[in-house]
């Protein structure tokens, strides 16, 4: 996601204690107006920049789903096995007006989204608990890291088939699922910001006089936060993974069952309608995890504008 | 006469380094400061300046020998400690104000009077209306600032500083050295003042303390019987600084030569 500066450098001068006297006489008044011509045609050119992206973005969408649609309405390729955009778009519009086999769409929808997010909670939280205990006591990790790099190499969504039986068919089947994806990469992130804290930031608090506790919340935490929150970005991803496997190990209701029923009634369409729910979801949590994260951390400074926002 | 506000006898430290083997950074080190005392210490390049600094604070423990502050022998940080170290120490998340506040905060001062206080110190090393901002809005002379202002505010009795300026191009430097004079005219403090800038180090101390290279010792002390107030720049045109300068540099030059040599050679290696 992009993150504009608000502050445009030239801003952070109008404060400072020797401003420059005002522009006086012919040359400056020249300056100024130069000044002033550059930027304008600055402007434009990045406006033009941009205008220029979103058309060629319009065109990849053309080009991609008009071949598709094209080549599977000629029957060069057999829209039963690869679908055709117009079917993903009217199995949708059924979805939405008619609702699904399982039920309205907004409830799968919900289901699934209620599975991710409390897997990403819990998984989340844990991880960030654990990553900062562990990287503050050094005898605990030593100990303990031969257990989670084995508990890592695990391929962790075959545990969703165990948490199915462990939890039937509640919500915390699917859940669970979530909480060990995302447990690891926050773990393992919170960890590590926890051993890159300045060594000469935690000398500076300790010679100010900060207990150990004070420590660990003013100075390892909001340290380690840029990396806790990057792990976020990955994670929520993962919950939405976990959510929709654990649904395919035994579920009623939610959008990854919803896929499973649809690839099992050979409804390709239906595939495909599903797996674009679960992208629109997963963009609007994104969104809202970047917007926490610039109300987090407003204390770093801007990347440069310019930078490709994917 | 009173006793010393730092004592160091016959200290050495020795670290364990990465390879197994053990490097010593300071061997049978012994020098004092006296109370309200501006101490410089001088040394070639990895002579053991800013271990010495470390062992005073508490920060780190001496290998052998003993390290008393304000009568203390030392084994954790002393009370009325200030340090100012040579990079970015400032917590970049933290608004200036808050940055300044920490110390009172950290003593239990509560948030209203510690915010006050940092306010008169963020107005005595000429940032106020900067307040507000981070770290990251500020250039590198005002973080300096901001972290004299953080040390200062917690009223130390022994302020040490660890090559404080060495970042700031030389006009900002001389700036803040003239502002750092003036701010430590108006407390009792002892300073310890590490560099390995030999003008800079006769511009603002009582004494200079030479330091060998590597292990580091003591290989002498200079007085410096400069009138104060003084201005760090004008003060290098008169007659008896260049004298005191080329008193000490006589020794220092050998050490400095050492230290180059070994460079060299463990470049070469």
């Amino acid at each position: 996601m992009s993150v504009r500066s608000t502050l445009p450098p030239s801003s952070l001068d109008l404060k400072s204690p020797h401003p420059n006297p005002p522009p006086e006489g012919e040359a400056n008044r020249a300056a100024g107006s130069i000044d002033a011509e550059l930027s304008a045609r600055r402007a434009a050119a990045a406006r033009r920049h941009r205008l220029q992206v979103y058309a060629l973005r319009l065109a990849f969408a053309v080009v991609w789903l008009g071949s598709w649609e094209l080549t599977t309405r000629l029957n060069w390729v057999d829209p039963f096995f690869v679908g055709q955009p117009s079917g993903v778009v009217s199995r949708l519009w059924t979805w939405i007006t008619e609702g699904t086999a399982l039920g309205p769409l907004w409830l799968q929808a919900a289901v699934t989204m209620e599975e991710a997010v409390l897997g990403f909670l819990v998984g989340a939280a844990l991880g960030v608990v654990f990553g900062i205990v562990l990287g503050r006591i050094r005898l605990l990790a030593e100990v303990l890291s031969p257990f989670i790099k084995a508990a890592n190499a695990i391929p962790r969504v075959v545990l969703g088939s165990l948490f199915a039986i462990m939890f039937g068919l509640s919500v915390w089947g699917k859940a669970s699922t979530a909480v060990v994806l995302v447990f690891f990469v926050v773990f393992f992130n919170a960890f590590q910001g926890v051993r890159e804290v300045d060594r000469n930031l935690i000398a500076n608090a300790r010679i100010l006089g900060a207990d150990n506790r004070r420590l660990t919340t003013e100075i390892i935490i909001p340290s380690a936060m840029s990396w806790i929150l990057a792990s976020l970005h990955i994670s929520f991803g993962l919950a939405i993974v976990g959510a929709v496997v654990g649904e395919l190990f035994g579920a009623t209701a939610g959008l990854g069952q919803l896929i499973y029923n649809a690839g099992h009634t050979f409804d390709v369409d239906g595939v495909f309608a599903g797996m674009f729910v679960l992208a629109v979801l997963a963009l609007i949590a994104e969104g809202v995890i970047t917007a926490i994260e610039n109300r987090l951390i407003k204390w770093r400074p801007k990347q440069l504008s310019g930078e490709i926002p994917i | 006469m009173p006793s010393p506000a730092i004592e160091l006898r016959g200290v050495t430290k020795r670290f364990a380094t990465p390879k197994g083997g053990i490097y010593t950074a300071i061997r049978d080190l012994t020098m004092e400061v006296a109370p309200g005392e501006f101490c410089a210490v001088v040394g070639p390049t990895g002579c053991g300046k800013s271990t010495t600094l470390a062992l005073i604070s508490g920060l780190e423990r001496a290998s052998a020998g003993e390290v008393v502050v304000s009568t203390q022998p030392v084994h954790a940080i002393p009370e009325g400690i200030g340090y100012v170290f040579q990079g970015d120490a400032v917590f970049p998340w933290k608004t200036v104000l808050d940055n300044v506040a920490a110390g009172p905060r950290y003593h239990g001062v509560s948030n209203r009077d510690a915010s006050k206080q940092a306010k008169e110190w963020i107005a005595r090393v000429g940032l106020a209306g900067f307040e507000d901002r981070y770290p990251h809005q500020l250039s590198g002379g005002m973080r300096k600032r901001v972290g004299l202002a953080q040390s200062l505010i917690n009223n130390p009795r022994i302020l040490l500083m660890d090559e404080p300026f060495s970042a700031l191009d030389v006009q900002t430097r001389t700036l803040m050295e003239n502002e750092l004079l003036s701010l430590w005219a108006a407390t009792s403090a002892s300073v310890v003042f590490v560099t390995h800038d030999l003008e800079e180090a006769i511009a603002l101390a009582d004494r200079v303390v030479v330091l060998t290279a590597g292990p580091g010792t003591v290989k002498g002390t200079f007085s410096v019987d400069l009138p104060r107030p003084r201005n760090v720049v004008e003060i290098r045109f008169q007659p008896r600084f260049a004298q005191i300068y080329e008193a000490i540099w006589s020794q220092l030059r050998d050490e400095v030569l050492v230290s180059y040599e070994r460079q060299k050679h463990a470049a070469a290696v």
